[in-house]
């Protein structure tokens, strides 16, 4: 057992490389989160509306999102729109794919929240003289966050894990695809991809702590 | 797009790769479940720093991509030189994931047993044991199934990266048909279906049950 001697050396001489990949892993995190919770907001809306042609579509995209592999949405941006003759790069695939897939969890958590504000807050907003949308927006929405805090940070760090996909649409600029580059051109596995684990774990603790920092200072009060 | 060269051995094919799937899951779910449980009760019952121990390195499994520990896990047994199937290897790596995850449902689900219950358990003279088959047990059970459930969910689509060390399961299968056909939008419409026809109605039931029992609460 272990006829193997670790270079630890030669793998960390890539930080720098690795540190640049980190960067892009975090920028499409944030990019599909953004994304995401925008789309998110939407489809809570639309799944409890009355409309059958809001539901029906909000609903479906949830379910689509939340039933089949992150990967297998990744595929279907990458590989299934190429079939209609428009071909996107791995990057916009990847973005394309956990934000279609946070979309739909984040909608769920957003439908959660937004059950859990009671409809008297609307209500006092409309007798106020708000319109519909003011009162969504100013009343309800500040609410449903400080609700769906917790578990979007959680779908943040999901994010974060599921940008490591991107490699297998040939992405090589993320974290996991500057490290497969490397490893394709040294074989050094083991102390590459350790490394690359030590750099998701430090940016999923930092994400989490910093979220933490967050919600205590937004939300006391 | 309706005119496809599918043929039914390549349904077949798909067929075998949604097994593989399903066995994988399977396997995994099954250990972990094990593991999880057996984590998640030696961390309310153990010291704090056996138990603190426990949870970082449990942390770990959660907080790294499932596709670095493949990686890894594969880099690591050749290194070691421990001859293991990629099979093996994927279903060790997706059962200890599962098990940190499991691990943190069991300690919900027990957590959410009231402590005056355990007593009163316990001051009838029961002994841990049978206040953990008795009492805590069906209690914790209906707390913590539909996370459960949901956990099943997720380690069925994420058994999906298992394709990088090798393995033909269901994703992997669709994309060797691909390559051969060029039909990228039908192929995967079918792989998806299948992923979903599997998945939504375990995820109804989850609903189902969560909804059922909170009535009774």
């Amino acid at each position: 057992m272990f006829d193997y001697t670790f270079q630890w050396r030669q793998a960390l001489r890539y930080v720098p490389d690795l540190m640049d990949g980190a960067l892009v892993t975090l920028q499409i995190a944030v990019l599909s989160m953004l994304i995401g919770g925008a789309i998110g907001i939407v489809l809570a809306v639309g799944r409890t509306a009355q409309s059958p042609w809001a539901r029906w579509p909000a609903t479906a995209w949830v379910e689509l999102a939340r039933n089949t592999p992150a990967l297998f949405q990744i595929y279907m941006a990458h590989f299934g729109l190429g079939s209609f003759g428009i071909y996107i790069s791995p990057y916009a695939a990847l973005l394309g794919g956990i934000a279609f897939n946070n979309a739909g969890y984040l909608a769920e958590t957003f439908r959660g929240a937004l059950r859990a504000i009671p409809e008297t807050q609307t209500r006092a907003a409309r007798s106020l003289g708000m319109p519909p949308i003011q009162a969504f927006r100013l009343i309800v929405v500040p609410q449903m966050f400080r609700i769906a805090f917790l578990p979007t940070t959680n779908q943040m760090v999901w994010a974060i894990l599921m940008t490591s996909l991107g490699v297998t649409v040939g992405l090589s600029t993320d974290l996991t695809g500057v490290t497969q580059d490397i490893n394709a051109r040294t074989f050094r596995t083991f102390e590459l991809f350790a490394l690359a684990a030590v750099f998701y774990y430090v940016i999923a603790k930092v994400v989490m702590l910093g979220a933490r920092l967050l919600a205590w200072r937004l939300f006391r009060y | 797009m309706l005119e496809t060269d599918l043929s039914l051995n390549d349904m077949m094919f798909l067929a075998r790769g949604a097994g593989v799937t399903l066995l994988i899951t399977a396997i995994s779910v099954a250990g972990g479940t094990l593991l999880g449980i057996i984590f998640g009760v030696a961390r309310m019952n153990l010291g704090r720093v056996v138990s603190g121990l426990l949870a970082v390195i449990l942390d770990v499994f959660r907080s790294v991509p499932l596709l670095i520990q493949l990686i890894l896990a594969n880099a690591f047994q050749a290194i070691a030189g421990l001859g293991l199937q990629p099979f093996t290897t994927a279903c060790v790596v997706l059962a200890l994931y599962t098990a940190a995850l499991c691990s943190e449902i069991v300690r919900g689900a027990i957590g959410a047993v009231p402590t005056t219950t355990r007593r009163a358990s316990r001051s009838l003279g029961m002994t841990w044991t049978q206040d953990m088959t008795y009492v805590v047990w069906p209690m914790a059970l209906r707390v913590g199934l539909p996370s459960w459930i949901g956990l099943v969910l997720s380690v069925l689509k994420d058994s999906a990266l298992v394709f990088w060390l090798g393995i033909i399961e269901l994703l992997r299968s669709s994309q060797i048909l691909i390559t051969r056909l060029q039909e990228p939008m039908t192929i995967l419409l079918i792989a998806g279906a299948i992923y979903f026809i599997i998945s939504f109605p375990i995820a109804r039931l989850g609903g189902h049950l969560e909804r059922k029992w909170r009535e009774n609460d």
